[in-house]
């Protein structure tokens, strides 16, 4: 696959896709690591939720 | 399950829970096939190579104005439904909005310069989709301006409406004025005027970041939702050791 004298803007452009994607999906990843861990610390210091599950139950 | 039990936010987050494996799977597979397929296709004979570009920057832009009707649909979930998750869609759609907004933009950039001999041009596609991510990054400056969730979401609503006016100016602006940019030649009346060769690698890549958006958006979601009880949970705590 050749990619001609303008690959270097062929290649910049799907590195910077993959780069955004990736940095997505681990920022969703973290932030969702983040909250559980929050309500797990909520959980340990006895907060309930009003209906009485647990802060971490779904 | 109706629509209306994904009003609960705890039905939508065990719904999320089973949903986003199965479309993560979904999404990886659709984009490795679009990304090979795109790998694979023919230089086109008067771009060459760079026609390449066209099936990241594609998609991208396609999905840039596409989150924001999903997210102008949520304001108005918001403003005349108060569905309860509406704004949830519509503060989480932001940040992925803007960043596939931005997208379109670096890649028409990076395509633009070999073909146009520019990187950008004050044209009234490229000026109107800046403005659209620029209305992206507003957005998202007002989610984290206002304290309380319900009062920030009228306002968000009422923005994201506003917003809504750019996004035909966006699509048809290469046909009311003069640009660089050129028409639709995919999405037009009668038919796509894209050889098979092209279309069917970029119909796959828009299949596979519309689902990859999907996924996405039910991720950051239930995040707001945790985040939303993480919120009450510790507004609860204050208000008992207060007691």
């Amino acid at each position: 696959m050749a990619l001609g004298p303008y690959a270097s803007f062929i290649v910049t452009s799907y590195a910077l896709v993959t780069a955004m994607v990736l940095i997505l999906i681990a920022w969703i990843a973290l932030d969702y690591r983040r909250q559980k861990e929050r309500l797990r610390e909520l959980e340990a210091g006895g907060v309930v939720r009003r209906s009485g599950r647990t802060a971490t139950d779904i | 399950m109706t629509l209306i039990d994904l009003a609960n936010p705890t039905k939508f987050l065990s719904l999320t829970a089973r949903m986003l494996p199965w479309l993560a799977g979904a999404t990886a597979i659709l984009l490795l096939v679009g990304f090979y397929q795109a790998a694979m296709a023919p230089d086109d004979y008067q771009q060459g190579a760079t026609v390449k570009i066209m099936f990241v920057h594609v998609p991208n832009a396609w999905l840039a104005m596409f989150v924001w009707g999903v997210m102008t649909l949520a304001a108005l979930g918001t403003l005349v439904w108060r569905h309860p998750l509406a704004d949830v869609a519509a503060k989480a759609a932001a940040p992925i909005g803007a960043a596939l907004t931005f997208l379109a933009l670096v890649t028409g950039s990076l395509w633009g310069r070999p073909m146009w001999g520019t990187y950008w041009e004050w044209d009234a596609r490229l000026t109107s989709v800046l403005i659209l991510f620029l209305m992206y990054l507003g957005l998202m400056a007002l989610w984290r301006a206002v304290d309380d969730p319900s009062r920030a979401a009228r306002a968000a609503a009422i923005l994201t409406l506003v917003g809504a006016l750019n996004l035909p100016i966006i699509k048809f602006s290469v046909d009311w004025w003069n640009t660089l940019h050129q028409p639709a030649s995919v999405m037009r009346m009668g038919g796509s005027s894209l050889d098979r060769a092209f279309l069917i690698p970029l119909l796959i890549m828009a299949v596979g970041f519309s689902l990859l958006f999907i996924t996405l958006h039910l991720a950051a979601m239930r995040n707001e939702i945790l985040r939303r009880r993480v919120r009450s949970l510790q507004m609860m705590q204050a208000s008992q050791q207060a007691a």
